[in-house]
């Protein structure tokens, strides 16, 4: 059936809510406001305000609440507004939620799910534009979804509630209003696995959550000029699904990561390199990366464009790669 | 208006012979505990950071014998008494010291991060006020169970400065959880005494702005402690939502092992030696006629045999391989 992405997490949360007594949604705004981009709307009245809680502004007490209640043996649903309100949680996120089982000895396990709205591209300037995925990938103990897609949205809270480890799950503010398909009943993702969204033979581009729907857009331009693209959609960013991505460039030779992160210490460079580590003799051209520009970003639209990766950039750079420009 | 717990405390002044002896016994323990891991660490056996208790024992002891044992516990990074206290043994205490396979802990965590889960002993939190958030979300998990447990939450007088101390006070009290908030008063801040870090340094007061019961304890004497918390801990077992207290120590000894303590005078310290939690709770026990030389000489006897123990067993104990470096990082293969 069609829905859109953000009826999708909506269903994903009720099926969630319904399936089991452990699991409980809690965030700012999730319940009578209906969730600052509605993905919550109706929940509370359905299931309540002791399974649908608003909270303080406060997300390092709320996020490290969650972090609480896990470890006591409920299944925490902990949503924030915008990853760039996870920045005053992140104590939480790096010292305890990521630690915790190692540092217990494994003693200790943390069956947490995080949810986030992500990405530029609405004109909120500096302080909410953020796409810090690349940071939490970077942090070994948590796990890092980015669904791209609806059927991804639908599916992949489901798989990450049956992680005994927390899951950092993306969603890109701009997916919202998106249509696809998704079964009726889905089961849960797997969510161990990148995915070949198109395949292709002359490169592959490389993406992830809100900049999926761009490469794909360019790979229908390229292929206009004769260029065939594969469109790889990593989905999960810790664990990195690295062996899909390598036997992609090892057809393509060419490899285009697009990250709407700012280009250094972007996870496009991580993936950059593991490409290179891997495929280095099977490369005829240097991994290339399109990433956001290295600038606080601007409220203008038109700066703001810039700022960003866009499908004209993407094309360009592919056409190049290939001994096109 | 919210003012301190309200009714008049139990009489503090009467105690058992057997708990007088168990608390006595406790805090022998983790004094003459920390006392052998000093000359441990100046043999290198023990590295890192390590952060004594000593002259806080009264807290601990008091506190955590006045819990039951499906309380959950939230410690510092100053937690070998709180471990001891919840009766973790000292030999994978100390073989966590030790950085040992057997230790409470595997050796990941060290003395700052000794976790005890079938003690419901949830760790020592090394980031001034991170454990907050954490035993506030404990406490929701037993209420939305309907456990009838609570979570006693230590921290320090630094802490009081951290927005997550103003956060999980908030949320607890917003949502009546059963939280008992106990702060370690010992005036300092590593080495920023309270006056010079606190704007009101009235750390009780500060519940009071969030709607919760609060009261001020002195940390230096166990039975006040155990009172205190007792009675504390009855109301928020009751669903009376969470509840503060001041327990205003002293520590003894430097913030860490490397400490030429420039912040505070000697006269300070000797000032508040006078008031040795151990010294003032044999000398009360000895005139009620509950402690002889000989049980005293006995528990420490006893003590010792337990530490040496606990030395042995550390130094024994198998180091964890390092093929098995990357366990625990998640629960499977990730």
């Amino acid at each position: 059936m069609k829905t859109t992405y953000r009826e999708a997490a909506r269903a994903a949360l009720r099926e969630a809510l319904q399936g089991d007594p452990r699991v409980f949604l809690m965030g700012e705004d999730v319940g009578r406001y209906g969730g600052s981009y509605a993905v919550s709307h109706g929940l509370l009245e359905e299931f309540g305000p002791d399974r649908v809680r608003d909270t303080p502004l406060s997300e390092s007490a709320f996020l490290g609440a969650g972090i609480g209640a896990a470890l006591g043996g409920m299944r925490p649903i902990v949503e924030i507004m915008t990853v760039n309100f996870s920045l005053l949680a992140l104590d939480q996120v790096v010292n305890n939620a990521a630690t915790l089982r190692h540092m217990s000895g494994g003693q200790l396990s943390v069956p947490l799910v995080v949810r986030m709205a992500t990405g530029g591209g609405r004109q909120l300037a500096a302080q909410h534009s953020h796409s810090l995925e690349g940071w939490y990938a970077h942090i070994p103990g948590i796990r890092v979804l980015a669904p791209a897609t609806v059927a991804d949205v639908r599916t992949m809270l489901g798989a990450a509630l049956r992680e005994p480890d927390p899951v950092f799950i993306f969603e890109h503010a701009l997916l919202y209003p998106m249509e696809g398909e998704v079964d009726e009943h889905p089961g849960p993702a797997d969510i161990r696995h990148a995915a070949v969204r198109r395949p292709g033979r002359d490169l592959s581009l490389i993406s992830f959550g809100g900049s999926l729907p761009k490469i794909i857009e360019a790979a229908d331009r390229l292929a206009t000029d004769g260029i065939s693209a594969e469109v790889i959609d990593l989905r999960s960013l810790r664990p990195l699904d690295i062996a899909t991505v390598t036997a992609s460039v090892e057809r393509t030779h060419r490899a285009l990561v697009v990250d709407e992160a700012w280009r250094t210490g972007s996870f496009a460079a991580e993936v950059s390199a593991q490409i290179m580590e891997r495929c280095f003799y099977q490369l005829d051209a240097p991994v290339a990366r399109v990433c956001s520009a290295e600038v606080p970003m601007p409220y203008a639209g038109h700066l703001e464009y810039a700022a960003l990766p866009q499908t004209d950039g993407i094309v360009q750079t592919a056409r190049e790669m290939c001994g096109r420009g | 208006m919210t003012t301190a717990v309200a009714d008049p405390l139990p009489d503090t002044t009467t105690v058992t012979q057997q708990h007088g002896l168990e608390l006595l016994r406790q805090m022998i323990l983790i004094r003459r505990f920390e006392e052998r891991c000093v000359e441990l660490y100046s043999r290198e056996k023990i590295r890192g950071f390590l952060h004594l208790y000593i002259g806080e024992e009264a807290v601990a002891v008091g506190a955590i014998n006045a819990l039951s044992p499906e309380d959950e516990v939230v410690a510092t990074y100053r937690e070998h008494g709180h471990a001891l206290a919840r009766g973790t043994p000292p030999g994978t205490v100390m073989a966590e010291m030790y950085g040992k396979a057997t230790g409470c802990s595997h050796g990941h965590g060290g003395s700052m991060h000794l976790f005890d889960a079938g003690r419901r002993f949830f760790g020592g939190y090394a980031i001034v006020g991170g454990g907050l958030p954490i035993a506030v979300g404990l406490a929701l998990a037993d209420k939305m169970k309907d456990n009838r447990s609570i979570t006693a939450c230590f921290f320090g007088d630094g802490a009081v400065a951290e927005g997550e101390f103003h956060e999980s006070l908030n949320l607890a009290a917003l949502w009546k959880l059963p939280v008992l908030f106990l702060c370690e008063n010992n005036l300092y801040a590593m080495g920023t005494h309270i006056t010079r870090h606190q704007s009101q340094t009235d750390i009780a007061l500060k519940a009071g702005g969030y709607g919760i019961p609060h009261d001020q304890v002195d940390g230096m004497d166990v039975l006040a402690v155990g009172a205190a918390v007792r009675h504390a801990a009855e109301g928020v077992r009751r669903g009376d939502g969470p509840c503060l207290l001041e327990l205003q120590t002293y520590r003894f000894r430097a913030h860490s092992m490397y400490d030429p303590e420039l912040y505070r005078s000697k006269e300070e310290v000797a000032h508040w030696r006078r008031r040795d939690p151990l010294m003032l709770f044999t000398a009360r026990l000895r005139d009620a006629g509950l402690l002889s030389e000989a049980d005293l000489a006995g528990i420490e006897h006893e003590v010792a045999v337990e530490i040496d123990r606990a030395v042995v067993f550390a130094e024994d104990a198998p180091l964890e391989p390092v093929a098995d470096l990357l366990k625990d990082v998640y629960a499977g293969v990730p």
